[in-house]
């Protein structure tokens, strides 16, 4: 198992907004999560990438533990194994979090050059692979508040792959753009199906998650209500599960 | 006596002021930054007696503060005071008085950035102080520097008050001159002087800002 989440609890203000969920995503693997709002979803993808801290449970990395809790405090792994962990996991944010002083290309190598350690040259022209890839290539020297939100996205989704994660977490990375720019990242997301990287997608787009999972977490209340296959999920007798797509139908 | 002479007469004046204003800023925008982070230290203690600092420095006039710091040593321990002191006593009351100020300007700065900047770069593995430096800071600096340019042009007019302690700075020249000529000239040329130097920090600071105004 690539990652593993374990009894996962989460509180705030004494509101339990995770209660009690366990989730393990193998290698290669793309897992939706569906759910309504205020369920609990980015709730869950800040715990698995150490952005919130858990109350219970513990998260594991490739067999290495990286958080667990004792005494009803999280603790977590040594320094260096840290540092190790940190890396396999990327995420991608809904409203991109683009560093807006640094042009599009600086973006995207200054992590692998400062933080990695790579080589410049290598780091620049796998960036502009990946920039090729997003249909970006012709942006490489423009600043973020030059683009559109559909650019960013996908600038931001090449600064976490060209850290070369085993693992890219998406919060509703398509909920802050307009209609018509959706469709390009979406695409671009696929794209990297095909390439084999482990994902885990919070989407409200339910026709992208039902074709591209390989499995769909309907997370309600806190808890996983609901996991399977796309099939099976999309066609399960599930009031809950009902009740949220029929919503998605009307709009 | 013409303003030329006037200017003439007054030039090493001129020069102490340039040097109380450019030692301020010197020493008064780094330790504003450490004044800063002690202000938004987790440690309770730490943090008021920065607060109370901050708000005795901005609540009390600059003038009363010159005078503790130059008379203090004298009344409080005994001190004898030497004329040298005259200096490092304006040059330590600016600094202090002005941390204060760029410290709480720094603070608005830095608490003004998304939360979503710190977790982008957690995220990409930058450590603190990378964060902090690379990804932080520039960003604050483009959003205070308007209100650091108002900062520095107060700077540029209470370097005169230097004249409470009889520091032989421009300003406190112009008045010796003034009353000696029984003339009113004197104060033009200082006019002339504050005025021109401030149109300088005006045209620098603009400088600055189109500097960093390739971002939003
Ligand atoms: N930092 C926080 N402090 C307090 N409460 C929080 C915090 N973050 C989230 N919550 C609460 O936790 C609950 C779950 O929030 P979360 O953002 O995980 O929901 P979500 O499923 O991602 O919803 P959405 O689809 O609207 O994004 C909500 O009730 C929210 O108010
Ligand atoms: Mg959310």
């Amino acid at each position: 198992m690539l990652l593993e989440m374990n009894h996962i609890r989460k509180n705030f203000d004494g509101v339990d907004v995770l209660r009690d969920i366990s989730l393990s995503v193998k290698q290669g693997e793309i897992v939706s999560i569906i759910g309504p709002s205020g369920s609990g979803k980015s709730t869950l993808l800040r715990c698995a990438t150490m952005l919130e801290t858990i109350d219970g449970g513990e998260i594991t990395y490739m067999g290495e533990k990286a958080v667990w809790v004792e005494n009803k405090k999280p603790v977590f792994a040594k320094k260096d194994k840290m540092k190790a962990i940190r890396s396999c996991y990327g995420l991608v944010f809904q409203n991109f979090n683009l560093f807006p002083h640094y042009s599009v290309i600086q973006n995207i190598t200054d992590a692998p050059i400062h933080v990695q350690k790579r080589k410049k040259d290598e780091v620049f022209a796998e960036a502009r692979e990946l920039l090729k890839k997003m249909g970006l290539s012709d942006k490489e020297n423009a600043y973020p508040c030059q683009l559109s939100g559909g650019q960013c996205q996908r600038v931001a989704i090449a600064r976490a792959l060209a850290l070369n994660p085993k693992i890219l977490f998406f919060d509703e990375p398509t909920s802050a753009l307009d209609p018509e720019l959706t469709g390009e990242v979406l695409k671009v997301i696929r794209s990297l199906a095909d390439l084999d990287i482990t994902m885990v997608i919070v989407t409200h787009e339910m026709s992208f998650a039902r074709d591209i999972s390989d499995r769909i977490i309907f997370m309600d209340g806190g808890v996983i209500a609901l996991e399977g296959s796309p099939e099976e999920v999309f066609g399960a007798e599930h009031t809950r599960m009902k009740e949220f797509l029929g919503r998605f139908r009307e709009k | 006596m013409s303003l030329i002479d006037i200017f003439q007469h007054l030039l090493p004046g001129i020069g102490k002021t340039i040097g109380i204003f450019v030692c301020t800023l010197v020493f008064s925008m780094p330790l504003g930054m450490i004044i800063a982070f002690g202000r938004m230290s987790k440690c309770f203690i730490l943090r008021n007696v920065v607060k109370l600092y901050i708000s005795v420095m901005r609540g009390t006039p600059l003038m009363l503060q010159l005078m503790v710091v130059y008379f203090g040593p004298y009344f409080i321990f005994r001190i004898q005071i030497s004329s040298s002191y005259r200096l490092y006593a304006v040059l330590i009351a600016f600094a202090l008085n002005y941390a204060a100020y760029f410290a709480e300007i720094y603070r608005g700065g830095i608490e003004s950035m998304p939360q979503g900047q710190y977790e982008a770069a957690q995220l990409l593995g930058y450590g603190k102080g990378q964060t902090f430096f690379k990804i932080i800071l520039p960003q604050v600096m483009k959003r205070i520097l308007p209100a650091v340019t108002n900062e520095v042009i107060t700077l540029v007019k209470d370097t005169s008050l230097a004249f409470s302690i009889a520091y032989t700075e421009m300003f406190t020249m112009a008045k010796a001159l003034a009353s000696s000529q029984t003339s009113v000239l004197p104060f033009v040329a200082a006019g002339i002087f504050y005025y021109v130097f401030n149109l300088l920090v005006a045209v620098v600071m603009e400088k600055l800002e189109k500097k960093l105004s390739y971002y939003r």
